[in-house]
């Protein structure tokens, strides 16, 4: 009898770890910068690049930095989700523009609308580096003290809006 | 076998294009970037070293682990740089510490599994077949001890 046992569990103890393998995404890494301080960098602003901004200024609000590039198609395919974040108001949209030409990145704004309130130029990618950027699009949720709450890699969904980024935003702005 | 030589001769040249490379004029901090950037991992292609891969992101992580060493920053503050910006993943070879101990010590484990079963199921073969030539042997006897009594009870036909 045991001669049949061992195999079988053997087999299924290997089942149970390829079935959690086959549901691991290798290309979501954990961000180690959760529940930290968004790093702090002053950036040119696109639309007026002799402005500059810097996370201090976006104290005491929630806010959503969404790093994005006019070349990066997944941004394309996320753009009208945050166009229809934007006309709900609930939160302050800032863009990292990553490694793009300011001009790519005007014309795409202008032609796809713009759901940022402000967009800032990140041309050598330093700021992606500070903020652990290895894929664009990338969303963080930052909460009123500037601490990062919440990062979401690849495009957000229309149900990812709903179902994550909506409660938590909720929840973000109770809080003091 | 010329045709496995050209496939041969085709898969090394895969790794033996050159990226950018920095060259730092102090050969110990050049020694420094040459193994720092082998030691870290591209989170784009996330199999290659950014010393290997030519992705964009590895291009400035090369850039700023030059930068740094520049700085006079050391191998440790390099590495911890990277790592509070994207984890342990980004290194390799992965510090040793109760998230990754699994990863440490799992082939441990796997091996000495491994080597107890083979031990064990080699006694028991052993066993087994100690067991078999034991009766091999009595079986024999028996038949002898027959072959012998009947001979001295009827005498040599011969």
């Amino acid at each position: 009898m045991l001669k049949y046992i061992i195999p079988l569990v053997l087999f299924i103890i290997m089942a149970i770890f390829l079935a959690l393998g086959l549901n691991l995404k290798p290309s979501e890494i954990p961000s180690p910068l959760l529940n930290k301080p968004a790093p702090v960098f002053s950036a040119p602003k696109l639309q007026t690049p002799e402005e500059k901004l810097s996370p201090a200024d976006l104290k005491g609000r929630v806010w959503l930095f969404n790093v994005w590039a006019s070349w990066c198609t997944s941004c394309r395919a996320e753009h009208p989700v945050l166009n229809q974040l934007a006309g709900q108001h609930a939160i302050e949209i800032v863009g990292l523009n990553y490694k793009d030409d300011p001009n790519d990145a005007k014309n795409w704004l202008n032609t796809l609308g713009n759901p940022y309130n402000v967009s800032i130029m990140d041309q050598d990618g330093r700021i992606g580096i500070d903020y652990g950027v290895y894929g664009v699009p990338e969303t963080f949720v930052i909460d009123k003290k500037g601490l990062i709450r919440y990062k979401h890699t690849g495009p957000v969904t229309a149900e990812d809006v709903q179902q994550t980024f909506l409660p938590l935003i909720a929840k973000l702005q109770a809080e003091p | 076998m010329k045709h496995l030589l050209f496939i041969f001769l085709l898969m090394m040249s895969c790794g033996s294009y050159a990226v950018d490379t920095h060259q730092l004029s102090d050969p110990k901090q050049q020694e420094a970037y040459e193994t720092l950037t082998k030691e870290l991992r591209c989170l784009v292609c996330q199999n290659q070293t950014i010393a290997d891969s030519n992705a964009e992101l590895a291009g400035d992580l090369r850039r700023q682990v030059y930068e740094m060493l520049q700085q006079g920053k050391s191998r440790q503050e390099i590495v911890q740089f990277m790592t509070d910006r994207y984890g342990d993943f980004v290194l390799y070879k992965p510090p040793f510490k109760g998230k990754t101990s699994l990863l440490w010590i799992a082939p441990v484990v796997f091996l000495v599994m491994g080597l107890t079963i083979v031990f064990f199921f080699i006694r028991r073969k052993k066993a087994v077949a100690n067991q078999q030539s034991q009766a091999g042997a009595l079986e024999i006897d028996v038949e002898k001890q027959k072959k012998i009594r009947c001979l001295l009870e009827k005498g040599d036909p011969s």
